[in-house]
């Protein structure tokens, strides 16, 4: 689960990392006034030399798509909340469609000497915590991991000991931070690394982390994402969850326990286990095709999950043709067969759809889909479906 | 001859009294009978210990289900909020195979689980994952156990369904398998593909390896490297995920492209360099594992 900046920043506030003062400006008020409002409370409260207007939506590059404005006078900040309100900001995280500015973040901005990165993650072949640095910040960790991957510098966290002073020690060195910020920086990265723990974030960006004039850091922007296995434990944040970023498909899937993922092709498919589901895409299009989604149904799929999903796939209007693939060890042929015509019937299904079955039952469900009186093609296996539904696809 | 598990595996379920784990105990005990092999001999559920079901003794710890059976080898079906703990009751008590099925588990709670089970000596196959069998011998996991051929080949996969497919295909062309595990789908498991590919290296009646990876991780490059260097036995190869898009979480907790890394490509191709036979298509297991023994 991702959460937007401002909310980010009070969960690390929590865990004594410093970071910018702001106020929330939400759409459906004067968002002028509000804006202002905004201003004028941190003008009391911090009295800062210039004001950031900041759209809130859950992907990076705002900056660059015009999301984020640096304002000297109330009247900038009142015509930048105007201009950013309400606005579709496309950057490269968002997709081409872009996405939507519902909310504002009006922050005290900060005099700044140097930019830096701090990302926190899981190292997968070492199964413990990472922190990375890199004296490039403000850009793209993926884009200095390609072009200068010497100008990032990690430190693993052994899970016994947790985070040692040393450890922060480290990282500040390798940044080249002045002597005198040696133990604000300490605490920094440590109160960063037990909000990753204790909050079960699956990742934590803070880019830029900045010095000011008089040598204290702060974190100027602030990403976390939470491990969903984990949120079970953090009610607090799952209030925090934001439904208007997510999209409507995918929210629609969770409900139903369904993993779906919506892609750029015409071809739906509805595969049970993620392994085969991407799998299945990817024979598709080794076949010339192009799927429309990525949809597992799981491994003890009922007839009702099948309908759901069915009704989840043909929402997309870019859908010519369904391919259902199971691979029936625990779930039953028959009653996936049942589910399909049971769903098909009740949708009106228009579009050619292709049935692979294997497994248990499998003669069974093959029997019931052959009398079904429905237009279904039936495959024998993997290589035979993908030429069928690329077929019926075009 | 195989990995891990074969005929003596006493297997205990932790979990037994829950729908799931009832249903697979069932069906593991069965395969079991079927060809006079593994049984299982009881389950966990702490508080309803000195109970029966469906001829299961249960017991309320793993420890004195152990003592009292002489079980070798644990599957896990509890919830994932406490999934963990079963764990690490299994790995304290001794059981020195553990196979956890359970998805979901947060990822914090496998870093130090993964730890204690390795300080403990024992062995965990999954979260996450399908289990791991022996064909005619030992069926531990949720996988079908009739699309099985007893044999001579390795199936080693982070998917379940996956590598039912692996499987069907090898046994329609008349190929056995010595021993299948699923590893899981999680970023972390207690058993790699490395761990895997090591073992059927040593075992006398492996003749060859399907390995199955998909995207996500460095767990495929780092297998590379050692079937480059130590491996004696034909591999085949496949990745799942070469049309999955950067940054979304495919299904599994574990198969995710981020910072451009983890790509199906670059698994491929350091598979490749490694000499292992690539399957481009997720179709062609079999028959690529075919040709690769004859040549």
């Amino acid at each position: 689960m991702n959460i937007h900046e401002y909310q980010a920043k009070s969960v690390l506030k929590k865990f004594k990392v410093p970071v910018s003062e702001g106020v929330l400006v939400e759409q459906g008020g004067d968002t002028a006034a509000l804006a202002v409002q905004a201003a004028e409370k941190l003008k009391k409260e911090v009295n800062p030399s210039v004001f950031v207007v900041k759209a809130q939506i859950h992907a990076g590059g705002r900056g660059k798509a015009g999301g984020v404005k640096v304002c000297k006078t109330m009247d900038d900040v009142k015509s930048a909340a105007l201009a950013i309100m309400g606005k579709v900001l496309v950057t490269p995280q968002t997709g081409e469609h872009g996405k939507k500015v519902h909310k504002l973040w009006i922050e005290a901005g900060c005099d700044i000497k140097k930019e830096y990165y701090l990302g926190v993650v899981l190292d997968r072949s070492l199964s413990e915590v990472s922190m990375m640095v890199s004296t490039e910040g403000g850009m793209e960790i993926e884009e200095v991991a390609h072009k200068s991957p010497e100008k990032i510098f990690k430190v693993a966290i052994n899970p016994g000991t947790g985070f040692q002073p040393f450890h922060g020690r480290k990282l500040a060195l390798a940044l080249g931070l002045p002597a005198e910020s040696m133990k604000d920086a300490v605490n920094f990265f440590k109160g960063v690394y037990e909000c990753f723990i204790q909050k079960d974030c699956s990742q934590v960006e803070i880019n830029p982390m900045v010095l000011t004039p008089d040598n204290k850091l702060l974190a100027l922007d602030a990403k976390l994402n939470f491990d969903d296995n984990a949120l079970f434990r953090h009610p607090d944040l799952v209030e925090m969850r934001d439904i208007l970023e997510e999209n409507p498909q995918d929210v629609e899937a969770s409900k139903y326990d369904l993993a779906y993922i919506a892609l750029d092709g015409n071809i739906g498919c509805l595969v049970n286990g993620a392994g085969l589901a991407m799998a299945t895409l990817d024979i598709i299009k080794l076949h010339g095709g192009t799927p429309a989604n990525f949809l597992d149904v799981g491994g003890g799929a009922t007839k009702e999950k099948v309908s759901q999903a069915f009704k989840i796939i043909l929402k997309d209007p870019k859908v010519k043709a369904i391919l259902v693939n199971i691979f029936g060890g625990i779930m039953k042929c028959d009653v996936i067969a049942e589910g399909v015509i049971a769903a098909a019937k009740e949708l009106q299904l228009k579009v050619p759809l292709v049935v692979r079955l294997e497994g248990t039952n499998v003669d069974l469900g093959k029997k019931i889909l052959s009398e079904s009186g429905l237009k279904i093609t039936p495959a024998d296996d993997l290589e035979d479906a993908a030429k069928k539904i690329v077929a019926a696809a075009k | 001859m195989s990995i891990w598990v074969n005929k003596s595996t006493k297997l205990i379920v932790q979990g037994i009294t829950g729908s799931q784990g009832l249903f697979h105990a069932k069906g593991c005990d069965e395969y079991g009978v079927k060809y006079s092999g593994s049984r299982v001999v009881g389950g966990v559920t702490p508080g309803k210990g000195g109970q029966t079901v469906e001829n299961f003794p249960v017991f309320n710890t793993v420890e004195e289900a152990m003592r009292k059976t002489g079980a070798n080898a644990s599957m896990i079906f509890v919830p994932p909020p406490f999934a963990a703990d079963s764990i690490c009751e299994a790995a304290d008590a001794g059981i020195p195979l553990i196979i956890c099925i359970t998805e979901g588990i947060p990822v914090a709670d496998m870093i130090a689980t993964k730890r204690f089970v390795k300080e403990r000596g024992s062995r965990l196959i999954g979260p996450n994952c399908p289990g791991i069998i022996t064909p005619d011998e030992c069926k531990i996991g949720i996988m079908p156990g009739h699309i099985h051929l007893a044999g001579k080949i390795g199936v080693v996969s982070r998917s379940g369904t996956l590598t039912y497919e692996a499987v069907h295909q090898l046994t329609r062309l008349g190929i056995g398998q010595s021993t299948c595990v699923g590893i899981g789908g999680d970023p972390i498991n207690g058993t790699n593909f490395i761990d895997v590919l090591e073992a059927f290296n040593n075992d006398p009646n492996t003749n060859g390896v399907i390995m199955i990876g998909e995207i996500g991780g460095t767990a495929e490059e780092e297998a590379a490297e050692y079937i480059k260097k130590h491996m004696k036995k034909p591999v085949v190869g496949f990745i799942g995920g070469a049309s999955a898009p950067p940054g979304k979480r495919m299904g599994h907790a574990g198969a995710i492209i981020s910072g451009g890394k983890g790509t199906a490509e670059e698994k491929f191709q350091a598979l490749e360099a490694a000499g292992v036979k690539i399957s481009r298509s997720p179709a062609t297991l079999g028959v690529t594992m075919q040709q690769a023994l004859k040549g």
